[in-house]
């Protein structure tokens, strides 16, 4: 007996040590970014690995703020990655409501090509993209940037959303219709409560692509419309680089995800198995 | 006066409540579905429908698109015999086939290993979600610094625990090509694990107990019994994980920008080099056409063979 307990025990430990070892190598290459962007261009320059204990400077990041036009990029970020979200959510969400709780011609082909949508390459949108703004002449940016993230995130946003959808009753819809409610009504007043998580994973997902997308963005935007991540390869150039401005750059472009991260991990799996596992 | 319907025994019961139907409102369907359908249509419809018109012209960065040559099929008899595109073609599949090979393996070994639950685990789990949620271009940024031959911290450990000389990473076709593939492994095997673990955890222990009763091994139990219970969840991980080969570039634009040579250049950036760098965007259409032509058939072919969809009923 007390042979399995210690068998138990040491298979315990094994499994913990297996774990840490695991995280370390997750987070040591985002560890250094951080620990490199408080680093000043002396121990930059030093190959040999300094990890935790040295004498942290604000530099990079204060070069970055100051002439770095870092509120400007900031901006053109949030304003896409926020409206892009916005839409995803409002069309998305309709549209998963209405395949989840209504047949109607059509709709089986609907949820395929929603899959279907989801496999198209960026590379593949770059050119015809990058066309229709030399066409057309768009002076916005910001907007086919916008137009361009949603559909991108609509397929899986609508895919996530339905399978939450599925998950509600439809008794309690059918009980509000009774009492008299609208379509509109039972939407926001019965549903929308109940989706909040649904919606919450839908957020992030659709977010996070659109705050960390580059390519498009690198095409389609100009000097004054650039986005962050076209800003931060802006610091790789041909005559060197400034690897504690670069550092500084990433880690404030990785604050949003990580904080996400943290505070819906849970949520966060769950988009990612809703693919995978049934339910 | 005694009337049936006042007997709560004999009253008839009251003629069953129509069902009422979402279609009864003033809203159809279509109205729910067809704002996100307009926004699909013009963001991914539409240029996918272009990237096939524009394979047919002979469209240069600096020409009007009114003035390119229309030059037929000229442009894929072109692709055929280009030993660039075949070239990058080749790289890609070998960078699928080691990243999704040594993913797979790793994330199904240790999702096995580490399946029974833990104190703690959210916190792990949360940690290995992180190199998903970094922007691929900042993931690209760190790894051309730690992969660097001057100031990178590869050599520095290649040389403390293996006895390697420091290399010139980035600067050579085979190293250049490993990194990509070992920076690849670092992002997505965390993926696997979690998703596969989801799975594992999520079945019936009744099934896995009986095997265990009727005397099924450790190896046995994985292979004939667990495996194939989440046989769909590992049919959709490859699948996404085949899609993303085809999809990526960004980690490699930064890295090594598809160098040294074309060693590390991924079908998707050679569609972005070619039409941004030697600037031949009609031929870049023609490539992208046959990038979708190969995603679509390599999914409809899994979809097809594999079918994870079978037990999702509800689709």
């Amino acid at each position: 007996m007390s042979d399995r307990v210690r068998d138990d025990a040491l298979r315990q430990l094994g499994h913990y040590v297996a774990l840490l070892i695991l995280a370390a190598f997750a987070l040591a290459p985002i560890w250094v970014m951080i620990a490199t962007s408080f680093k000043n261009e002396v121990l930059v320059q030093d190959s040999t690995p300094l990890w935790f204990f040295f004498v942290p400077t604000l530099d990079n990041y204060a070069h970055i703020l100051d002439r770095g036009r870092f509120d400007r990029y900031l901006t053109n970020s949030a304003i896409v990655a926020t409206a892009s979200t916005a839409m995803t959510l409002l069309l998305g969400g309709f549209c998963a409501y209405a395949l989840a709780r209504t047949s109607f011609r059509g709709r089986q082909l609907m949820a395929n090509s929603t899959l279907l949508v989801r496999m198209v390459p960026p590379a593949v949108l770059a050119v015809p993209a990058f066309a229709f703004v030399l066409a057309s002449g768009v002076e916005n940016d910001l907007v086919v940037l916008t137009v361009l993230y949603t559909a991108l995130n609509l397929p899986f946003a609508i895919w996530l959303l339905f399978g939450f959808y599925k998950q509600i009753p439809v008794e309690l819809e059918e009980a509000a219709i009774v009492d008299g409610a609208s379509p509109l009504q039972v939407f926001f007043r019965v549903l929308l409560p109940l989706m909040k998580s649904g919606y919450a994973v839908a957020a992030i997902f659709t977010f996070r692509i659109a705050w960390n997308e580059f390519i498009l963005a690198l095409l389609l935007t100009g000097r004054r419309t650039r986005t962050l991540p076209v800003a931060a390869a802006g610091y790789i150039t041909d005559t060197g680089v400034e690897w504690g401005r670069i550092m500084a750059m990433g880690t404030l472009i990785v604050i949003p995800p990580l904080l996400f991260t943290f505070f819906a991990a849970r949520q966060i799996i769950a988009g990612m198995t809703a693919g995978a596992v049934k339910g | 006066m005694t009337d049936g319907t006042t007997d709560p025994l004999t009253r008839p019961l009251p003629a069953p409540t129509p069902r009422p139907r979402f279609e009864a409102g003033f809203l159809t369907p279509y109205a729910f579905i067809g704002p996100a359908l307009v926004v699909m249509a013009a963001g991914l419809l539409y240029p996918v429908v272009m990237a096939f018109y524009l394979s047919f012209y002979d469209w240069q960065i600096g020409l009007e698109l009114e003035d390119a040559p229309f030059v037929g099929l000229t442009n894929f008899g072109r692709m055929l015999v280009d030993h660039q595109v075949w070239e990058v073609l080749w790289v890609t599949i070998r960078f699928g086939f080691w990243t999704i090979t040594i993913e797979m393996t790793l994330g199904i070994a240790l999702a096995l290993l580490l399946e029974k639950p833990i104190r703690g685990a959210s916190v792990f789990r949360t940690i290995f979600i992180l190199p998903l949620m970094v922007s691929p271009v900042v993931v690209g940024l760190i790894w051309r610094y730690l992969f660097d031959a001057r100031v990178g911290w590869i050599n520095y450990y290649a040389g403390a625990w293996f006895g390697i000389e420091p290399q010139i990473w980035l600067g050579d076709p085979q190293l250049a090509f490993f990194a990509i593939v070992f920076v690849d492994i670092w992002q997505w095997t965390p993926f696997i694990f979690i998703i596969v673990l989801a799975g594992l955890q999520a079945l019936p222990s009744e099934v896995v107990e009986a095997s265990t009763i009727d005397g099924a091994t450790w190896w046995q139990q994985i292979l004939f019994v667990k495996l194939p219970m989440i046989r769909s969840i590992l049919v959709i991980a490859l699948l996404m994980r085949l899609i993303d080969v085809f999809r990526g570039l960004e980690v490699m634009l930064i890295m090594t920008g598809g160098g040294p040579g074309r060693s590390t250049e991924l079908l998707s950036l050679h569609i972005y080099n070619r039409a941004f760098e030697t600037q031949q965007l009609g031929y870049a259409s023609a490539i992208s056409v046959l990038l979708i032509l190969i995603v679509f058939g390599m999914s409809a072919a899994i979809l097809l063979l594999a079918n994870p969809m079978r037990e999702r009923s509800d689709v």
